[in-house]
């Protein structure tokens, strides 16, 4: 075979997976609005959940959410990316830094249900902190940090060399280097790799029925110690139900939850974009 | 004339190989001096002495001394980071930080707590770096968005605008076009006004061009040292000889 004509077949197997993963994801988004769309209303979103479908509503799942969210970002985004500053910048390369690195790499891939337990045995039980916002903040905070802290570490190391070597030929200290030089460079990948942790921790609902969050519930939070439920507890309590209203419940809170992931990545292509501007221009 | 810059005895080991041999070497004040030799003779090692950036090599161990100012850099008491304020670089590659031309200047003495009008330092800079005409209207512009040798002047005049006593330029123009090269080297000459430049190149065209002393090197010792017109005119060793007329290197 001509290799002419092999690169024309590659470009279309190319094209062709392309457009299969897009149809697909069009499809899913398809069938969702279509059964979701008449219930996605105003009352829906400012509802509390309620046995009859026609009242029922996500106002709890999406305050629960944002709370989690929210919370799971202060306590992991820190760890995360201090973490991944000592074992790039400061920690000794030897094989205990080795054998940190690789259970890392393992945590990043265990299932999340493992998270869960861990969860409800620690921070539920042991802590004490109940099943509250907290722990499951703190779940998911464990949940992310090796995603976060993998994802940090890169883009740390992809900052060049030379820039260190600049920064230290001038009369700098490592301080200013790592602080004002190498975490600034480093920023866009690794607010990439902290939003990708996040969107992975918003659609998570396994380990929080573990910590036990709640399918109903009649209350907005108040503070991080209050019960609480999120959008996929919703989602999975209604889809779970025979009725169909409850189905149609279920892909409009689906809509809410995709929504946010959207904004979500769009506040993370804006920083790429802001911190990105002295990148080179070519 | 003073000696600024001294080694004594200088040996320096990468690991197993011993890659500088007791070198003895005096950088005048106020002079251009050039390290020349072949690749791997220790000229950019020896350069990286002068102000400690060998110290970030792992498996390198140095002995004798390098005296600036009268004491030894490599004395323990020494804090190499106040060793970097007097004595700034310039590297083989440009370098400039992902940040605005005017950032690139101001970072050094920001962080070094220099009390300073930041707007004039960096008027002075890049008008002494021979850049300011070129770069006056757009100083908060990328330095990325820079050519080459405008990158390379910008990381020279981020270097003066510490107020260096010397300036180290390991070879500064290789990765630079013709053009480029001949602004840097125009450039070297009006620095050497009131900066001490020493300058690794293997380029012995340009060596004979902008150095008044020249050290040649060969397999990490110092095989001559001299006035550079004399050096090249009259060179006392064979290998020397050899290497300027281009019989190796």
């Amino acid at each position: 075979m001509g290799r002419k004509i092999k690169s024309v077949i590659f470009y279309f197997l190319c094209l062709v997976s392309t457009i299969l993963c897009l149809f697909l994801l069009g499809i899913l988004i398809y069938h969702l609005f279509i059964q979701g769309k008449d219930y996605f209303t105003w009352d829906f979103l400012n509802n509390f959940p309620s046995r009859f479908a026609s009242k029922a509503g996500v106002k709890p799942g999406i305050y629960g959410t944002f709370y989690m969210m929210a919370l799971t970002a202060i306590i992991a985004v820190p760890l995360g990316i201090s973490t991944a500053i000592y074992m790039e910048e400061y920690g000794p390369k030897n094989k205990w830094m080795n054998l940190i690195q690789i259970n890392i790499s393992n945590l990043a891939g265990m299932p999340s249900i493992i998270y869960g337990l861990l969860g409800l045995a620690v921070f539920v039980r042991f802590f004490g902190l109940e099943r509250s916002i907290l722990s499951g903040s703190l779940t998911l905070s464990l949940l992310i940090l090796p995603v976060i802290i993998i994802a940090s570490q890169g883009a740390i190391k992809s900052v060049p060399q030379s820039i260190r070597d600049a920064g230290y030929a001038l009369g700098a200290r490592k301080f200013h280097v790592v602080f004002t030089q190498v975490l600034p460079a480093a920023i866009p990948g690794i607010m990439t790799g902290v939003i990708l942790s996040l969107s992975r921790a918003i659609g998570e609902a396994a380990p929080l029925i573990v910590v036990g969050a709640v399918g109903y519930i009649s209350y907005l939070p108040h503070t991080i110690m209050d019960g609480f439920t999120v959008l996929p507890i919703q989602i999975y309590n209604w889809a779970s139900r025979p009725q169909e209203e409850f189905q149609g419940l279920a892909s409009a809170a689906i809509l809410v939850l995709l929504i946010g992931l959207f904004s979500l990545n769009f506040v993370a292509v804006y920083i790429r974009e802001r911190f990105q501007r002295y990148k080179d221009n070519d | 004339m003073t000696n600024i810059l001294t080694t004594k005895n200088l040996n320096i080991h990468y690991g197993p190989k011993h890659a500088v041999h007791d070198v003895n070497l005096n950088i005048k004040d106020g002079k251009i001096t050039a390290i020349i030799g072949p690749s791997g003779c220790g000229k950019s090692t020896i350069l990286r002495c002068f102000n400690r950036m060998n110290d970030f090599i792992t498996g390198i161990k140095i002995s004798g001394e390098v005296v600036f100012n009268e004491r030894n850099i490599y004395h323990p008491s020494t804090d190499p980071s106040r060793i970097r304020k007097s004595v700034g670089m310039v590297f083989q590659r440009p370098n400039p930080f992902p940040k605005s031309i005017y950032n690139n200047i101001v970072w050094g003495p920001k962080i070094n707590n220099l009390d300073l009008d930041f707007e004039e330092l960096v008027e002075t800079s890049l008008k002494k770096a021979a850049l300011w005409d070129e770069v006056k209207d757009r100083l908060n512009d990328s330095a990325l968005a820079l050519s080459g040798g405008q990158q390379q002047r910008l990381c020279i005049a981020r270097a003066i605008a510490m107020s260096p006593k010397v300036i180290l330029m390991d070879e500064p123009c290789s990765a630079l076009d013709p053009k480029a090269t001949i602004k840097i080297e125009d450039l070297m000459g009006e620095l050497r006004e009131s900066y001490t430049i020493v300058i690794v190149t293997h380029n012995m065209q340009q060596a004979a061009r902008v150095s008044d002393e020249t050290a040649f090197f060969y397999e990490g010792e110092l095989i001559e040292f001299g006035n550079t017109p004399d050096m090249f005119t009259n060179p006392t060793k064979k290998q020397t000889e050899d290497y300027i007329t281009g019989r190796f290197g």
